[in-house]
C-alpha cells in the first residue's frame, strides 16, 4: 500500500460514511424550506449557507452524496456484470464468437456515449433508477475488453489444462478457475468506473436530465447555483468541490490499486 | 497502401449497420414504442404530429420492414421534421454543425499541440520538477468536473473581472462590425468554451505522450544513437519523438466520441449554438426526430474521424499496412 492508495481509501471511506450517516449528521431535513432564510451566506447556523428556497446546503449535499455514491456504485455493478459475461464468453470461446462480440463492442465504442445516454434518458425518463441502469448499460464495453484479454491469457495456463483433464464442465472452469484470477484488473477499472459514473450523473443532473428535484444531488444543487452565480457563490462552490473530491478520491484509489496489481505501469 | 485503405473502408459497413441497429433499438425501447406516454402528455405534440410520426416511422409495418426503412432514411439523411417548428431535422443540424466543428477542431488542435509539448517535456526530465508539477496538475485535471470548471471560469472572467463574454458565439451587434472586429469578437467568445473543452483531453493526452516517450527513450536504438555520439537534442527530437508520437494518432480517433459527446454539456453551459445544444434543447422538449438525427450524425462524425486517423497511421507507420 502506498500513500496514494491510503489517501484515496481515506477519502472514499469518509464519503461513504458521510452518505450512510446522512440522517444523523445533518442538522436539518434536506427539503425543509424557510422563506426568511433564502440564499443566506455560510454562517454558524448554516455552515455551507442556504439555497434559493432556504434549504440547508450542507444537509442537501449529504443527501446528494447518498445519491451520487449509490448511482456510481450500482451503475458500475451493472456494467461489471454485463462486461464479465460478455468478456468471458469472447475470451474463453474465441473464434467466431469472439469476433462477433468484439466487433459489436467496437461499434458501440464509436457512438458518443453521452448521446446514447441522452437518447435513453429522454426515452425512458429521468429518475435515479433509470440513470443507474442507463450509465450501467453504456459503460460495460471497456470491462468486457479487459476481461477478454485476461481470460485469453489465463486459459493457456497449465492449471487450466489440468482442470480440463479432470473433466470439469466448462461453466465451472470459467466461473471457479478463470474468473477469480481475471478479476484483479477489473477491480481497478471498477474503481475508475465509479468516478466516471459520478461525473456522468452529476453532469446529467446539472443539465436537469438526471436526478429530479426536490431530491438532492450534487449536480442539481450546482444547477440551481448557476442561476445565482452573482449572488450565491456557495451554491456553486461547495457541490462542485464535493464532486471533485469524490472523483479525485476514487481516482487516487484506482491508481494506487493499479500500481499494486501491476507494478510495471508505475514508472 | 491502396489495399489497406480499401480494407479499412469496407469495415465501415458493419459499423454503419451497428449504428442504425442501436438507434433503431432505442426508438423501439420505450414501452409502447416511439409514440407513447411521454408524447401524449406533452402538450407541444399534437395528435396530428403523432399520426405523422407513426407514418414516418411506419410503426404499423413488420419489424424488419421498419428497420430497412430506417436504414434507407438514415442513408438519405432524412430524419423527418421537428415537432417544435416542423422544419426538416437535417436543416436544423446543418445550421448548427459549423459551430460544433469550429469549437471541437480548435480544441483538438490545442489538445494535441499543448498535450504533446507537456508530455515530451515531462518525459525528457522524468522525475524532475516540471514532471512532478505537471503530473499533479494533470491528475487534478482528470478529476475536475468540467462543467464545474466552466462555471468557475464564467464567474471569474465573466462576472468578477468582466474580461470575457460567457455565452453565445457572437455579441449582439455582430452584424454591424467590421470584418476584423468580427474575428476578434468570435475569438473572445471562443476562449472559455475551447479551454474547458480541451482541458480534460489535455490531461489525458499529455500523460499518454509522457509514458509513450519514456518507453521509447529506453529502447536500444536510442542508446545506440547516444553511443555513436549523436547530440541529445537530435536523439530526442528526431529519433525518439517521431516514434513515440505514432500511437497518439490513434488517440486522435479515440478521443472524438468524448469530445463530440461532451459538446452537449459545454455548448449548453456556454449557450454555444452548436449540435450539442440542439440535442439538449430537443431533449427538454421531447423532440425525438431531432435527437435521433443529432445522435446519428454524431456517430457518423466519429466514424469519419476514426477512419481518417487509421489511414493517417498507416501512412506514417508502414508496419500497419503489412500486418
Amino acid at each position: 500500500m502506498n500513500k496514494r492508495t491510503l489517501a484515496g481509501l481515506l477519502g472514499v471511506g469518509i464519503l461513504v460514511l458521510a452518505a450512510l450517516f446522512a440522517p444523523v449528521l445533518t442538522p436539518y431535513a434536506p427539503n425543509t424550506q424557510s422563506v426568511v432564510e433564502r440564499l443566506t451566506a455560510p454562517s454558524v447556523k448554516h455552515i455551507l449557507g442556504t439555497d434559493e428556497l432556504g434549504r440547508d446546503v450542507l444537509s442537501r449535499m449529504l443527501y446528494g452524496g447518498r445519491v451520487s455514491m449509490s448511482v456510481g456504485i450500482i451503475a458500475v455493478l451493472i456494467a461489471t456484470f454485463i462486461g464479465l459475461l460478455v468478456g468471458a464468453l469472447a475470451g474463453y470461446y474465441g473464434g467466431v464468437m469472439d469476433n462477433i462480440i468484439m466487433r459489436t463492442v467496437d461499434i458501440i465504442l464509436t457512438i458518443p456515449t453521452l448521446f446514447v445516454i441522452l437518447m435513453l434518458v429522454v426515452f425512458l425518463g429521468p429518475s435515479i433508477t433509470n440513470i443507474m441502469i442507463i450509465i450501467g448499460l453504456t459503460s460495460w464495453p471497456d470491462i468486457a475488453r479487459i476481461i477478454r484479454a485476461e481470460v485469453m491469457s489465463i486459459k493457456k495456463a497449465p492449471y487450466i489444462d489440468a482442470t480440463r483433464v479432470l473433466g470439469l464442465p466448462k461453466k465451472m472452469i470459467i466461473a471457479k478457475h478463470i474468473m477469480p484470477n481475471a478479476l484483479g484488473p477489473v477491480f481497478v477499472y471498477m474503481i475508475f468506473g465509479v468516478s466516471g459514473a459520478i461525473l456522468t450523473e452529476s453532469g446529467l443532473s446539472f443539465l436537469g436530465l438526471g436526478v429530479q428535484p426536490p431530491a438532492a444531488s450534487w449536480g442539481n444543487i450546482l444547477s440551481s447555483g448557476k442561476d445565482y452565480i452573482e449572488t450565491g457563490w456557495w451554491l456553486t462552490a461547495f457541490p462542485g468541490l464535493a464532486i471533485f473530491l469524490a472523483v479525485f478520491s476514487y481516482n487516487l484509489l484506482g491508481e494506487g490499486l493499479r500500481d499494486f496489481f501491476n507494478p510495471k505501469l508505475s514508472r | 497502401m491502396g489495399k489497406y485503405v480499401l480494407k479499412r473502408l469496407l469495415l465501415i459497413f458493419p459499423v454503419l449497420i451497428g449504428i442504425t441497429l442501436i438507434t433503431f433499438a432505442i426508438i423501439h425501447l420505450t414501452p409502447g414504442g416511439y409514440t407513447s406516454v411521454n408524447m401524449q402528455m406533452n402538450i407541444k405534440v399534437s395528435p396530428d404530429s403523432v399520426a405523422r410520426l407513426k407514418t414516418l416511422y411506419g410503426l404499423d409495418k413488420p419489424l424488419h420492414t421498419q428497420y430497412l426503412d430506417w436504414v434507407s432514411r438514415v442513408l438519405r439523411f432524412d430524419f423527418g421534421t421537428s415537432f417544435i417548428d416542423q422544419r426538416p431535422v437535417m436543416d436544423k443540424i446543418y445550421e448548427r454543425l459549423p459551430a460544433t466543428l469550429l469549437l471541437n477542431l480548435i480544441s483538438l488542435v490545442l489538445i494535441f499541440i499543448v498535450g504533446i509539448g507537456i508530455g515530451v517535456a515531462s518525459a525528457v526530465k522524468n522525475g524532475g520538477t516540471f514532471d512532478k508539477v505537471m503530473s499533479v496538475i494533470t491528475f487534478i485535471g482528470y478529476s475536475l468536473p468540467s462543467f464545474w470548471l466552466a462555471l468557475l471560469l464564467m464567474i471569474l472572467f465573466g462576472v468578477v473581472l468582466r474580461w470575457l463574454p460567457v455565452s453565445g458565439m457572437v455579441s449582439l451587434g455582430f452584424d454591424y462590425m467590421s470584418p476584423m472586429q468580427k474575428i476578434g469578437d468570435l475569438i473572445l467568445h471562443l476562449i472559455l468554451p475551447v479551454f474547458v473543452t480541451a482541458f480534460g483531453g489535455l490531461a489525458y493526452i499529455s500523460r499518454y505522450v509522457k509514458s509513450s516517450m519514456v518507453e521509447t527513450l529506453s529502447q536500444y536504438y536510442i542508446k545506440a544513437a547516444y553511443a555513436k555520439g549523436m547530440p541529445e537534442k537530435t536523439v530526442i527530437y528526431k529519433s525518439a519523438l517521431k516514434n513515440s508520437l505514432l500511437p497518439v494518432i490513434t488517440l486522435l480517433g479515440l478521443s472524438l466520441p468524448g469530445l463530440i459527446g461532451g459538446s452537449f454539456i459545454f455548448e449548453t453551459i456556454f449557450s454555444w449554438p452548436g449540435m450539442g445544444r440542439l440535442a439538449y434543447e430537443s431533449a427538454l422538449s421531447f423532440d425525438y426526430p431531432v435527437i435521433m438525427g443529432v445522435a446519428t450524425i454524431a456517430a457518423f462524425l466519429t466514424l469519419l474521424g476514426n477512419l481518417i486517423a487509421d489511414i493517417a497511421y498507416a501512412l506514417v507507420d508502414p508496419r500497419i499496412r503489412y500486418r
